[in-house]
């Protein structure tokens, strides 16, 4: 199967000397809710630029379900849609012209432009700001229109680059339902964010881009697994000891009520649970201590500094 | 992209550019209407009357033609290098960029746009003339072809202007330091017969010049150069400067990272 992005050796070297690309390659599936994260100033954006037209690549090839940018570059687009970081629309049109005027530079007819507008208006929750001119809406608001815009003309590969930076936790999870449903209909998905339980709740693949490098391309699931040490937080019923220890086990107690245990690879969280029962400590609820991909990325990126 | 898709992506810039200017029309299209009659009131009737005759016309029916293509070219080259630079700065031109339109579609959308500002200011200006004195039309043909090719040409000037513009202030740097003196000196409200001969052929080289006369001649059946010799060096301009643009836009210069 022809994957919907494939990138090859690619490589950019802006104009002042700046290396933002040591050759890259990257291949996401059709139908994948892929992650690509990275900290500021990794590549990300300057990936998804040259994807997008929007940067000259210095090197390598990149090929959107099949087609080669270079050679039928208006082809690759139009199976590409794109929610870039910054907001890009003209603040002065107003929310349904920027949707049908999108339309229209995909070569859709006004009639149908017209109808897709009303569809995307409907899912986004953006009817009612329809006659709204862009600039009086809300950051959140804002979003949504660039993703609603991004779709107007049913790409086959979306493209968003931290879609929910700025977003209130309501809207960013309908906006997760939303894209979790796009995603199911057939539109593969990348994402990039800051968020990493972001991108642990909604993706399925993901990769690391540190220094212009793909430090680790896996499967979320996969690179969870490698973590040798999980830590957990349990809320405790009563009065704890100080001392309280469990042999085998990483324990500490961190305030009357809280404890504090480190789980290694092939240990068992119910061994710990049993030995608090029969110490009579009744375990109320359990939390990670720290989100586990953000772990996972911080030991990363630790090892390729 | 196919022709018709092609088709329907030109029309939405050209919809979407007349849809800005004709929404700003206090800014975009009552100025021009206000400032020609004050030229035609000063120029035509108050001063125009002791001048006597130029050309075998009267003052004010000589300097009208000359106006009305002031306009046409201020008008042009204003909705182009606003509407684009103003794409550029808020950062839009990526909702073009990153569409598949070719490069000659965006142009054309935006020319279109330009010409059809330039076009409806000629006429409210035309009419506005038409209060001070009567208005003759010696070859509506040549009429037509010269307001054509003069706001594409000027059209396709602000866009080069708005591609290299960096800030504002370099939008209206051209216009004023520019175009608007060899606006002046380009015979609007003179015949260059009027000139010592170095000058006259010093206004040869403005290429306002061709334009101005070619339209006067256009109305009055008068002009200060040969009429094909002018419509050609329009012609010659408006290739230079769509070959021009075209680059640009193909290499994305200025516009591309």
């Amino acid at each position: 199967m022809t994957a919907a992005l494939k990138i090859e050796g690619l490589k950019k070297t802006y104009d002042n000397g700046f290396v933002a690309l040591q050759g890259i390659d990257l291949t996401v599936e059709p139908g994948d809710f892929f992650a690509l994260l990275g900290p500021n100033g990794a590549g990300k954006s300057t990936t998804i630029g040259i994807i997008s037209s929007l940067v000259a690549k210095s090197a390598g090839k990149v090929c959107v379900h099949g087609v080669d940018i270079e050679h039928n570059f208006p082809l690759a687009k139009t199976h590409l849609g794109i929610v870039p970081q910054e907001f890009n629309f003209n603040v002065f049109e107003k929310v349904e012209d920027i949707l049908t005027n999108q339309a229209g530079y995909y070569g859709i007819p006004r009639a149908e432009a017209l109808r897709r507008t009303e569809h995307f208006l409907d899912r986004l929750g953006l009817t009612e700001k329809r006659d709204t001119r862009a600039r009086m809406l809300s950051g959140g608001m804002k979003r949504r229109l660039m993703i609603a815009r991004a779709l107007i003309h049913n790409p086959k590969l979306l493209i968003l680059d931290e879609p929910t930076a700025g977003v209130d936790i309501e809207m960013r999870r309908s906006m997760y339902d939303f894209l979790r449903e796009i995603n199911a209909s057939g539109t593969t998905i990348i994402l990039t964010t800051h968020y990493l339980e972001e991108a642990e709740a909604l993706c399925r693949n993901m990769a690391i881009i540190n220094h212009g490098k793909i430090v680790t391309n896996r499967s979320i699931k996969d690179l969870l697994r490698d973590l040798h040490k999980e830590v957990f937080l349990l809320d405790c019923a009563g009065q704890l000891d100080s001392e309280l220890a469990v042999p085998g086990f990483d324990l500490e107690v961190l305030d009357d009520h809280t404890v504090q245990v480190a789980i290694e690879k092939g240990q068992n969280l119910a061994e710990v649970f049993a030995a608090l029962h029969e110490k009579q400590v009744s375990v109320v609820s359990m939390r990670n201590e720290a989100n586990r991909l953000e772990q996972m990325f911080v030991n990363l990126l630790e090892q390729t500094a | 992209m196919n022709r018709y898709e092609q088709y329907v992506a030109f029309m939405t810039i050209m919809r979407k550019e007349i849809r800005r200017y004709l929404r700003i029309w206090s800014q975009t299209l009552l100025p021009s209407a206000i400032t020609m009659s004050l030229y035609y009131v000063i120029f035509g009737n108050l001063i125009g009357s002791r001048i006597g005759t130029m050309g075998g016309f009267s003052y004010m029916e000589f300097v009208v033609p000359g106006l009305i293509m002031m306009a046409i070219v201020t008008n042009s080259y204003a909705n182009v290098v606003a509407s684009f630079f103003g794409a550029k700065f808020n950062n839009s031109v990526e909702e073009l960029l990153v569409s598949p339109i070719p490069p000659y579609i965006i142009l054309c959308g935006y020319v279109a746009g330009g010409v059809s500002r330039g076009v409806l200011v000629a006429i409210i200006v035309t009419a506005v003339s038409l209060f001070f004195t009567r208005l003759p039309i010696y070859s509506p043909l040549l009429v037509i072809v010269v307001v054509a090719l003069t706001s594409i040409l000027f059209s396709l000037l602000g866009f080069i202007n708005a591609v290299f513009a960096n800030t504002f202030d370099d939008i209206n740097i051209v216009p004023t330091f520019v175009l608007t003196p060899l606006t002046y000196l380009g015979g609007v409200f003179y015949s260059l017969d009027l000139l010592p001969d170095f000058w006259a052929a010093v206004s040869q080289a403005n290429p306002l010049v061709y334009v101005v006369s070619a339209f006067r001649f256009g109305m009055l059946g008068v002009s200060d150069v040969n009429i094909t010799f002018a419509i050609s060096m329009i012609l010659l301009c408006v290739l230079v400067a769509f070959s021009y643009s075209m680059h640009l836009l193909r290499t994305g210069k200025r516009l591309r990272t």
